[in-house]
């Protein structure tokens, strides 16, 4: 109850903001923070609560990406249908992906993962209807009613998304799926000894993690008016994704919500008052002083905090 | 013909060109107390592993009350009614010792389940009678030696399983430790389950075994009374040496 409330307020101050700020730049920047969130919302659900290290982030982002843009150029397919049809494909993705690649465990999945990236983009790089290497040009439709813009269309839709993919997320931790996920990142051997099928149930959250970074990729095309392979299979996607968990904290649903907003927002501090470069530095930095000083994450600190002497 | 719970017959297995086991045949009857003994490297885990579904046996079938398990995954087995112990303890070491005992809980549909009480209560009860209760509320990796071993029979119990196999749950323990571990085996026996009882400690494996069965390099080289096993001449050539 508390949750629904709290996620309602969050995105009603979203529309609020849409509504009354006027510089389109924070919804531009505001739009990527929320990506993130859902990025890292999706990572965790494999990586944080069954410990499989997924590389693949842009692989799945990008897929949805495309599969966006293709039916926009080839339909003229509204958004919603956009961002369903690139969660459908990107789950797709993930599992097959994941059966093919679930039975390889720690490393080796994580190495299966990085080729997947490779593998799409080489795909879509070869796919002239697609654009190719240089890309394809996209011409926004007007907003839909009551939004002025597009931009701040795109920033609400990505808000409501972040609520929703929160929202799966928590469903997966606090149910029998997030325990055998668990159990899983524990003990492999002892989980399936106790019941817990344990490749299904890592090809299921490898297809949900897809799916939620497809949708998250789908209005990048709009987004930018543009999408071409090299920067939607960026791995910049990866370890944006990889790293909001880690500095926010696996174990719970809002440790990659708090790392996301944290990370993304001095990104796009740094890259505005420093330098694009500078920003990737920045991931860099914090992941090691939290994977040294906090490998619990924030919400870990916080935990010992509130009870310092738990032994 | 008795009654047969787990029939294992003519079951080999090789890790490339090292036979682990070579044309294993053991039957077990329901309720049975049984013990495998061996030297370290002798099959025996390896033996283990292909009836809880760790590992698939080349050849050979392993059938439980009557169906053939010797393809099935090992989620399968468990929920079939085959639980184990393991040798290392693998606890959930992020979960509470309660939380540990609600995975199997949660992922084995049961009869029982339905009709009784909260699945907290047959957790707390199940604790209760492996002497754990007090450590419900502990994080599994802060757990001494002896509550693992509990901690695992106990997590091997909450499967609801009609066979136990138990891989060395006393290695490590003090006598009055390997005492109490033999007492709840014994108390679980009581309730019906047929127990396997892998182990290095002869005194305990003797006192519990009906039947024995020694391996030595993958094969069954005895089988009988515990009392027959010692005075055995190739078992003691394969503990002590020619």
């Amino acid at each position: 109850m508390k949750f629904w409330v709290s996620a309602g307020l969050v995105f009603s101050l979203a529309v609020i903001a849409a509504a009354t700020v006027k510089n389109e730049y924070y919804f531009f920047a505001g739009y990527t923070v929320l990506m993130f969130v859902v990025l890292a919302t999706a990572w965790n659900i494999l990586g944080g609560y069954a410990g499989y290290v997924n590389f693949g982030t842009p692989a799945f982002f990008g897929l949805g990406a495309y599969t966006a843009a293709v039916l926009f150029k080839a339909t003229a397919a509204p958004l919603a249908l956009q961002i369903v049809a690139a969660a459908a494909m990107s789950g797709l993705l993930g599992l097959v992906a994941g059966l093919l690649t679930l039975r390889l465990r720690g490393i080796f999945f994580a190495i299966a993962t990085i080729a997947l990236t490779v593998i799409m983009e080489t795909l879509f790089i070869n796919w002239r209807y697609a654009g190719g290497a240089t890309g394809l040009q996209l011409l926004r439709p007007a907003p839909i009613w009551p939004f002025a813009s597009y931009t701040t269309m795109l920033f609400v839709v990505m808000a409501a998304m972040a609520v929703g993919a929160v929202a799966v997320a928590r469903y997966v931790e606090t149910s029998w799926i997030g325990r055998g996920l668990r159990a899983i990142r524990d003990s492999e051997e002892a989980a399936e000894c106790s019941g817990v099928p344990t490749l299904k149930l890592k090809v299921f959250a490898c297809a949900l993690s897809g799916a939620l970074m497809g949708a998250a990729g789908a209005p990048m095309p709009m987004y930018l008016s543009f999408i071409e392979p090299a920067s939607t299979f960026n791995l910049n996607y990866a370890i944006g994704a990889l790293a909001s968990p880690m500095i926010g904290g696996m174990t719970h649903y809002m440790g990659p919500v708090i790392g996301a907003i944290l990370l993304s927002t001095l990104q796009q501090v740094v890259t505005v008052t420093i330098s694009g470069e500078m920003n990737v530095m920045v991931v860099g930095v914090l992941l090691v002083v939290f994977v040294v000083a906090a490998p619990e994450g924030i919400l870990g600190l916080f935990k010992r905090w509130k009870k310092p002497s738990s032994t | 013909m008795e009654k047969t719970l787990l029939d294992i017959s003519g079951v080999s297995k090789h890790f490339g060109g090292f036979a682990a086991l070579t044309d294993v045949s053991i039957a077990i009857a329901p309720g049975e107390r049984f013990g495998l003994i061996g030297p370290n490297g002798s099959g025996k885990t390896t033996l283990i592993n292909c009836v809880t579904g760790t590992l698939r046996n080349e050849s050979g079938s392993i059938r439980f009350d009557g169906a053939e398990i010797s393809r099935l995954p090992a989620y399968r087995r468990t929920r079939l009614g085959i639980a184990r112990s393991f040798q290392i303890p693998r606890p959930f070491h992020s979960m509470t010792v309660l939380e540990n005992l609600l995975v199997p809980l949660a992922f084995v549909p049961n009869r029982e389940f339905l009709a009784r009480s909260g699945v907290e209560e047959q957790s707390l009860e199940l604790l209760n009678s492996i002497g754990l209760a007090d450590k419900a509320g502990t994080q599994s990796n802060q757990l001494s030696q002896v509550e693992l071993r509990k901690l695992e029979l106990a997590r091997a119990m909450a499967a609801r399983p009609r066979l136990l196999i138990s891989d060395e749950a006393m290695a490590g323990l003090s006598g009055s430790e390997v005492d109490e571990v033999l007492a709840i085996l014994f108390k679980l026996n009581d309730t019906g389950i047929t127990i396997i009882m892998i182990e290095h400690i002869m005194q305990a494996v003797m006192r519990f075994s009906q039947r024995v069965v020694c391996l030595d390099a993958g094969r069954i080289i005895c089988e009988g009374a515990p009392a027959a096993i010692v005075q055995n001449a190739e078992v003691q050539r394969a503990y002590l040496g020619a």
